[in-house]
């Protein structure tokens, strides 16, 4: 039902910039604009920006709120300082995974918590059900626009419309600030690309200025638009995962190589059951892995031993730009984890070679 | 968007070229465009013959796959070879160096259910 997608504030404009529209989380979303290849490697040498408004925001306020983090979220909420961005994820009650999420501290009273579009609704009714600490949230989604504007150029264009002090700022913190004449807009260090630069956060209102802003102070360094194409192969050769993909309602974050946002300093909702599996080891583990053979690998591909068992599943897979080869991401039993180990991903009734390759595939 | 007149087109987006009961196939400019950087062309049915809309290879693109389907029945007297090194080439000359196969028609009176050109525009809708 195309008609009941929802639309980003741009919408307009990415469709008179000629994108191919597809629904995606509920919403149409700009997929690609001109070339895949050329918009990724766009990123990873320049500068792209995508518009990923689709994305939801949490406000969560209240004397309670970082005890109340750190009892849904995975990570060690007490780390965190004022104007510091934390990675994490919601564990459910099931020995999986509600969604994956941006923690940010405002200050330690208030957080803003960002969540996958496809989990909005899921993830508000998960914090309301174990909300017991008297905090207040809102939801603040419709409301913000949010451009990654990412590549090693990404700084440059963004350096000239501001006066904070972008270069001081280290991976995974933001500021508040004036942009391109904006009052009001967040600027956070972080991305889903590898390729550094930063995330504008902005309310609709003054969206439009912000994207003509940031293409007019990009020109210069080639900036482009780049679709949720790119942004998917982007990630895939960073090993980030994927909602829906890598990790979902029925994976433990151990079990997905997570184990670095699942801190076991304190006790988190079902957090017993995780430290269990890393203590006793899991049943499987996420692993990535190159093509040797020619072939591509994609999701829910069946991989295989030499003898041709399955021993898991593909869970993201792509030709990566950057590399030339196919590369993918996957559940194996535990005895195939070892990075050099030979499998086999049987692409269309062929076993094609591939080699079980640390995270991330581009160094 | 390039529609070549003399050429005649399938619904899943093949152009054929007759040449006596020999027809040369490949994809349609408006089927490389869909599809993106083309990565891998396979086709492994040399020597076969194959009825009307059998899987004849497989295009793969950075995001997709897609079957190739036979636009008439037929036996695969040839594959492109410098598809193998150059998958690229369909993308750029979808009608020329990107041709896929040749193929020895085997009844000729099938070539009459394929579409003419501006019929094949009017199903991708332009």
């Amino acid at each position: 039902m195309e008609e009941q997608l929802k639309l980003v504030h741009l919408n307009d404009i990415h469709i008179s910039l000629g994108a191919k529209m597809v629904p995606f989380a509920g919403y149409s979303m700009p997929v690609l604009y001109s070339n895949l290849i050329q918009e990724h490697l766009a990123v990873r040498n320049a500068a792209g920006v995508f518009d990923v408004s689709h994305m939801g925001e949490f406000v969560v306020k209240g004397e309670r709120a970082t005890e109340f983090l750190q009892y849904v979220t995975s990570n060690d909420v007490s780390v965190l300082y004022d104007g510091k961005v934390q990675y994490s994820c919601l564990p459910n009650d099931k020995g999986g995974i509600v969604d994956d999420l941006l923690v940010y501290r405002w200050n330690e009273n208030e957080y803003y918590l960002v969540v996958n579009a496809s989990n909005i609704e899921k993830d508000w009714n998960w914090l309301q059900q174990n909300n017991t600490f008297g905090v207040e949230m809102e939801n603040i989604s419709d409301n913000l626009s949010l451009f990654a504007v990412q590549g090693p150029k990404a700084i440059e264009a963004l350096r000239k419309l501001t006066d904070l002090d972008l270069d001081s700022m280290e991976y995974y913190s933001f500021k508040a600030g004036t942009v391109a004449g904006i009052e009001d807009v967040i600027v956070s260090a972080t991305g889903y690309t590898g390729a550094g630069g930063f995330e504008i956060y902005v309310w609709n209102k003054d969206a439009h200025k912000m994207w003509n802003a940031i293409f007019e102070a990009g020109a210069e360094f080639g900036i482009i638009p780049v679709g949720l194409g790119a942004r998917d192969t982007l990630r895939t050769e960073m090993g980030y995962c994927l909602y829906g993909n890598d990790i979902d309602d029925t994976t433990s974050p151990i079990e997905a190589g997570l184990g670095w946002i699942t801190k076991f300093n304190k006790s988190f909702i079902n957090s017993d059951f995780h430290k269990q599996i890393k203590e006793n080891g899991a049943t499987k583990k996420l692993i990535g892995f190159e093509m040797i053979d020619r072939g591509i690998p994609r999701q829910h591909y069946e991989i295989m031993d030499a003898e041709g068992n399955i021993i898991g599943e593909v869970t993201s897979g792509t030709q990566s730009p950057s590399l030339n080869k196919g590369i993918g991401m996957g559940y194996v039993t535990p005895s195939f984890t070892k990075s050099g180990t030979e499998i086999f991903i049987n692409i269309r009734n062929k076993q094609l070679k591939a080699v079980v390759s640390k995270l991330p595939f581009l160094k | 968007m390039n529609f070549p007149q003399d050429l005649l087109y399938t619904k899943e987006h093949e152009w054929v070229k007759l040449d006596g009961d020999v027809a040369i196939v490949g994809v349609t400019d408006f089927a490389q465009s869909e599809l993106g950087d083309i990565v891998y062309v396979e086709i492994e049915t040399v020597g076969q013959t194959l009825a009307k809309d059998e899987i004849f290879g497989t295009v793969e693109a950075v995001k997709t796959v897609s079957d190739l389907f036979l636009p008439v029945a037929g036996e695969v007297l040839e594959v492109n070879d410098q598809l193998s090194d150059a998958p690229e080439l369909v993308n750029s000359d979808p009608y020329g160096e990107g041709w896929m196969i040749k193929l020895k028609v085997s009844d000729l009176s099938e070539i009459e259910g394929l579409m003419d050109v501006e019929t094949y525009k009017q199903h991708v809708g332009h």
